[in-house]
């Protein structure tokens, strides 16, 4: 709305996501200062960074945790607003229940502490991870200081192949343009194969802007959205659906619209992607090798050899075959249930390798219910996997979920800085097909080599044109 | 409500890496606190101890005496990667640090920065060079940064320009903060809200606990 000369502009907050963890202190900061939330209307809160996995009637060991889960409560009783706590079947992590419940819709402003937010522009909405600070400014006021973003186009040309996916084309994306390569920008997907993502392919997409410097990334809604969001519990109904859906066939940018930067992505020749060091612009082709310091331009050379250090890795050696401690399958970026269906579509009717530690976390209760109506857990658990209540669990390791020191994981999750999974963890990251397929193995595994999995199939000229 | 800030002088930490991610300077198992007490230990914490909490040897450049009361970092470029936990400039505010200086930051850690007068400084990476054999030269030489003049001044008499958002610089330097900017401009807010419909009501829909 407003803009004064020399000042930010102020940007009216359409949908305010609050969870235990960054938020303490700015209800702290409203009661000092004696105001109210603005719009309890247009905040939704749960818990999901601190809540333990495990069986939700035993009690929370940590008291820190139990101190914070009890305050979030609080603070929501407080202030009116609606929470989605323990033992409510609507819990989950924040970026995957805004979605599901239908609150995260087209052309709104999003925001949450938590750099993830950016998963929301999956629906073509402006969504950001925001600080205490301005969490705070969001309850008192509804609004944000804002000053406007530059913007990159990232195009995917093409089609990916069989057992490439989302979050290999993220992967290959921030492998290109570094960690920090898309600071100051906003990114947006376009082209052929992220059109045929669907919309939770796309979240994945969009969830990891952030591990590309950029605090939000989006995609143009269109039919596939509409379809997604339809009948869900917060989105318009009746008329006010018609109505809604011809607005949001309005926002995707104009033809020919310019960008200040853009990339292009051969979505053809994408493989599945692994990282092998300690960011997650550190990624190679599952088939390809751990770079050796004197491949790199000095600048990122002693960055290298630091990772390669922290990791335990050969340069030069193979990426593919690295032994492992533990499989991650969850988090909000990989945490729903497409997700849960690729890792059961691998697990069924095998065994995780011997004394591998192999969790699968959903993304929230109505992933774990759907899950469990279709019988994924006990594909999980006859392959010898844990299945878990629904949380942030092992991506940040704050709720009892962690690597021990030294041991090696392979995370469906978005970062593998240092400690990230746990004091002296070591992450790979990767998709949920290929670290389902590294849980049977028991090493880094490419999916497409275990029989009957996203096998490649020969795609003849005149099917690519038929295509077309 | 914080103080005004206009300026500091100061030795510098220079920390020669790029990439310093805000689960290395405030690792998240301290993130479950509430407030916002005792966050200086949490600085930089599994970089000065074992992971078996044994303090690593040779101490980490964080626990050098020496290192005590400076305020001012020089770190490689991206600084602050990663998750959006404020607990990082909170951390390092704690600890003393008042002003940061390298050829990048990341946006969220910027934005928390600024919120919190720890002042990120961005240099070119000629400058970051030349200020890096600087400290080399000079490592407990004296250096000034001034907001108000948006001005350095090095060790050795030379002084560099920076520049920080205007309006946050006019907070920074005011002692005060955005939300009370925001409360005086209500009616211009509740003007525009009255010809745009919110979008959601999320007290309705379905039953939260």
């Amino acid at each position: 709305m407003a803009s004064e000369p020399g000042a930010p502009a102020i940007l009216a907050i359409d949908l305010h996501l609050v969870h235990e963890v960054t938020s303490p202190q700015a209800f702290t900061g409203l009661r000092e200062r004696g105001l109210k939330v603005r719009k309890p209307g247009q905040t939704v809160a749960t818990a999901d960074h601190s809540i333990p996995t495990l069986d939700p009637s035993l009690p929370i060991v940590d008291e820190l945790a139990r101190k914070q889960l009890a305050q979030i409560e609080a603070n929501c009783r407080e202030f009116g607003i609606p929470f989605h706590g323990k033992g409510s079947p609507t819990r989950g992590i924040v970026h995957v229940i805004g979605p599901e419940l239908g609150l995260t819709q087209p052309g709104m402003t999003i925001v949450c502490g938590d750099s993830h937010t950016a998963t929301h522009g999956a629906f073509g909405a402006l969504a950001f991870g925001i600080g205490t600070s301005e969490i705070e400014m969001v309850l008192a006021t509804q609004t944000l200081l804002q000053r406007k973003p530059r913007t990159f186009k990232v195009e995917v040309t093409g089609r990916l192949q069989p057992g490439v996916g989302a979050k290999d084309v993220i992967l290959a994306l921030i492998a290109r343009i570094g960690i920090g390569g898309g600071t100051g920008h906003v990114f947006e997907y376009t082209g052929d194969a992220v059109r045929a993502l669907s919309m939770e392919a796309r979240m994945t997409l969009c969830n990891m802007s952030i591990e590309g410097g950029a605090r939000a990334g989006l995609v143009a809604p269109d039919e596939t959205t509409f379809e997604y969001l339809k009948g869900r519990p917060f989105a318009p109904k009746g008329a006010a659906w018609n109505e809604a859906v011809a607005g949001w066939q309005k926002l995707p940018t104009d033809e020919g619209a310019t960008y200040d930067r853009s990339i292009v992505i051969d979505g053809d020749a994408l493989e599945p992607m692994v990282t092998y060091g300690t960011n997650p612009g550190m990624g190679v082709p599952i088939g390809g090798r751990i770079p050796s310091p004197a491949d790199v331009e000095p600048a990122a050379r002693e960055d290298l050899e630091r990772a390669l250090t922290y990791m335990g890795l050969q340069p030069g050696g193979s990426i593919a075959g690295q032994k492992l401690d533990v499989v991650f399958i969850g988090s909000c970026t990989n945490g729903r249930i497409e997700d849960m269906r690729s890792a059961a579509s691998v697990l069924r009717g095998r065994r995780v390798a011997p004394g591998l530690r192999v969790l699968v976390v959903p993304g929230s209760q109505q992933v774990k219910a759907q899950a469990e109506s279709e019988g994924l857990h006990e594909v999980f658990r006859a392959a010898g996997a844990e299945w878990r209540e629904s949380g942030c669990s092992m991506c940040i390791a704050m709720n009892g979920d962690q690597l021990e020191p030294g041991e090696y994981g392979i995370s469906t999750s978005n970062r593998n800085f240092q400690g990230r999974q746990g004091k002296g963890g070591r992450t790979f990251l990767a998709s949920p097909l290929t670290a389902a397929a590294s849980a049977v193995t028991g090493v880094v595994t490419d999916p497409r080599t275990l029989p009957g999995v996203a096998q490649p199939v020969a795609v003849s000229r005149s099917a690519a044109v038929e295509a077309n | 409500m914080p103080e005004p800030f206009a300026r500091t002088t100061s030795r510098v930490i220079s920390i020669a890496r790029a990439n310093i991610d805000t689960d290395q300077i405030c690792p998240a198992r301290f993130l479950k606190i509430t407030d916002k007490d005792g966050l200086a230990d949490a600085l930089f914490f599994d970089w000065r101890f074992t992971p078996d909490g044994k303090r690593r040897e040779p101490v980490s450049f964080i626990d050098e005496p020496h290192n005590a009361g400076r305020q001012i970092l020089l770190v490689g470029d991206n600084f602050g990667a990663g998750s959006s936990r404020e607990h990082a400039p909170w951390a390092l505010r704690a600890w003393g640090v008042r002003a940061i200086v390298s050829t990048g930051f990341a946006d969220i850690f910027k934005g928390n920065a600024l919120k919190n007068a720890l002042l990120p400084i961005i240099v070119s990476a000629e400058r970051y060079a030349a200020l890096q054999a600087l400290v080399a030269a000079h490592p407990d030489g004296e250096w000034t940064v001034d907001l108000e003049t948006e001005k350095v001044t090095q060790p050795d008499g030379q002084t560099f320009d920076f520049e920080i958002d205007p309006f946050a610089r006019t907070m920074i330097l005011a002692g005060t903060d955005e939300i009370g900017y925001v409360q005086t401009r209500l009616p211009a807010i509740e003007a525009w809200e009255a010809t745009h419909p919110t979008r959601v009501e999320t007290r309705e829909g379905v039953a939260a606990k």
